[in-house]
């Protein structure tokens, strides 16, 4: 099944959540895939540490103008709209910066004069440990648009059993990028008016999809008692909780918290993975 | 001549909002704009009383008429974001806006309709004129949505004859950072010494340099592992970052929080204390 952590706020524990989940599928002898989907931002393998075995290119389509062919019709830049083309003095100038692969001018130019070639946005790095197999995208500096790298990210280890899937912040295209067609979506919140106001965003995120979702609220003894009500009050299911400890910020600053979630709070981790299973869609892939 | 100084981070969590919220308390004679326009936050320690509500209209969707339409599958063969079912219908999520499918239907069955993927606002707060948004639920277009905000900021900023611009950025390096980052006098980052804010600030700081924008470091839990901050202040001396704040853990800032604002105005604590210093750094570096 495919399980993405996910949250609308930033640094309430994704990537904790994401690895303790993965080292408790592991450790149960289950096969398990982490996949870093946070191409922007990609911190799982500080956690995991695998050793990198293979370095993959990714690449888009943007289009390359054949000039002696152009005749300066202003098709392409008619059909783009994403100003990715325009012609300037009856030439076409490209910024591929804005293109979003669509095709549109490739597939319209009259004489033939646009073929598509292929841009380089960024890496996916794979590799395994300590029974789990990895893979995490790296987008490249400058680059706008993670959504294609996300959606490469996602094509990896299709046949791990149990795939989980580390999700950007936020809940625009990155965040429905990952999340998308999975069985099951993590929200991991913290107790705080930010924590409290980025959660009712995802998941209304996840609604949107139409993917079941569980809360998971991390240092949930930071905030106050009012807002722990609020979260009741939204009705979400409320599916795992730890508390806030030094020591645990503390081993997460150096890269390695999680033993030490698994050690004190396994069962909470465990919670997560038994009502995850409710959803799995068996044999479905993403 | 306005000046905007942007507060970002790579990594999510790190403190944008609450050091921004601190700024925007503590400067004189400025604008705030909100750019984390998918996760926004600034509000609920502004307070904002809205004046003006505006619809984002971020671009067009896909509509097929299904009187007109044959199933003939042309479209299905040009969507490259399998964003066309089966039985013809559009998933607008999954709907770029590109426009490729209505080029080329044969009985131009399929429409280009205008689409709203949010609204943003313009609001008065206790601190000054806010410029805030909403990006809809799995909207995209957040980039152009940050480059609207920042442009209104900008234009309340010069009628009041103001020279500052604060504006609070969202995580990451993709789009809508670019676009905060875009045009920017100094970009403030906020890192955390752990093995992830390091590796994020290191990143962010490539996608500053990319952009030409000057930067300075704040580090926020700046106790929580000294060997990491160490590690981040002989990075900032090898670039020539000033590391120009080190805030210690503090749990007045997420009080403050709670209480609905800014650290430096709920306490006198450490954390706020050293905002404060934070503040005249700021002014050197944006003289």
């Amino acid at each position: 099944m495919n399980i993405a952590i996910s949250s609308g706020k930033g640094g309430t524990g994704k990537t904790t959540i994401a690895m303790s989940l993965a080292s408790c599928y592991a450790r149960n002898g289950m096969d398990v895939a982490l996949l870093d989907c946070d191409v922007e931002e990609p911190n799982v393998n500080l956690f995991l540490k695998a050793e990198i075995e293979k370095t993959e290119t990714i690449s888009v389509l943007v289009p390359h103008v054949d000039e002696t062919r152009c005749n300066g019709c202003g098709e392409c830049e008619r059909i783009c709209a994403f100003s990715a083309i325009v012609i300037v003095k009856g030439k076409p100038l490209l910024f591929t910066d804005m293109c979003h692969s669509c095709g549109g001018c490739y597939h319209v130019c009259p004489e033939r004069a646009i073929e598509e070639i292929e841009k380089p946005i960024g890496v996916i790095e794979t590799g395994s440990r300590d029974g789990i197999v990895y893979s995490g995208g790296k987008l490249t500096i400058g680059e706008a648009m993670s959504p294609p790298l996300i959606r490469k990210v996602k094509r990896c280890h299709p046949d791990s059993e149990n795939r989980i899937l580390d999700s950007p912040p936020g809940t625009s295209c990155p965040a429905v990028e990952a999340m998308k067609d999975s069985d099951f979506v993590v929200l991991v919140t913290e107790p705080t008016p930010f924590g409290l106001n980025d959660l009712t965003l995802a998941a209304g995120a996840v609604r949107a999809l139409g993917i079941p979702f569980g809360v998971v609220i991390n240092r949930a003894d930071i905030g106050d008692k009012s807002i722990l009500d609020e979260y009741q009050k939204l009705g979400y299911n409320l599916i795992a909780s730890i508390p806030h400890s030094r020591e645990i910020a503390e081993a997460y600053s150096r890269g390695d918290c999680v033993s030490l979630i698994l050690k004190h709070h396994r069962a909470e981790i465990e919670k997560i993975a038994s009502y995850a299973e409710r959803y799995n869609r068996s044999l479905t892939r993403i | 001549m306005i000046r905007e100084l942007v507060i970002i981070s790579g990594k999510g969590g790190t403190g944008k909002t609450s050091v921004a919220a601190s700024l925007a308390y503590l400067a004189k004679d400025k604008v705030i704009a909100d750019c984390d326009v998918d996760a926004a936050d600034m509000h609920l320690v502004l307070q904002p009383e809205t004046i003006e509500t505006h619809e984002f209209g971020g671009g067009l969707k896909a509509s097929i008429q299904k009187d007109l339409c044959t199933s003939c599958g042309e479209c299905l063969d040009y969507c490259r974001f399998d964003a066309i079912s089966d039985d013809f219908i559009v998933d607008p999520i999954a709907c770029e806006g590109c426009g490729v499918c209505a080029h080329f239907c044969p009985t131009m069955a399929i429409e280009m309709k205008p689409h709203v993927s949010g609204k943003w606002f313009v609001s008065d707060t206790r601190h000054g004129p806010f410029v805030h948004a909403r990006l809809g639920i799995a909207e995209g277009n957040s980039g152009k949505l940050v480059t609207l905000i920042k442009k209104k900021a900008r234009e309340i900023a010069a009628e009041k004859i103001f020279g500052l611009v604060i504006v609070d950025g969202s995580p990451g390096t993709g789009c809508p950072v670019i676009a905060t980052m875009s045009g920017a006098a100094v970009a403030l980052i906020v890192t955390e010494p752990t093995v992830s804010g390091i590796h994020d600030l290191k990143r962010v700081y490539e996608l500053a340099c990319h952009f030409n924008v000057k930067t300075a470091v704040c580090v926020n839990k700046a106790d929580i592992n000294p060997d990491v901050a160490a590690e981040i202040s002989a990075f900032c001396a090898g670039k020539g970052i000033p590391v120009i704040c080190s805030i210690p853990y503090d749990m007045d800032v997420t009080r403050a929080q709670i209480a609905g604002t800014s650290v430096v105005e709920y306490s006198d604590g450490p954390a706020a204390t050293e905002i404060r210093k934070l503040w005249d750094e700021v002014q050197h570096a944006l003289s």
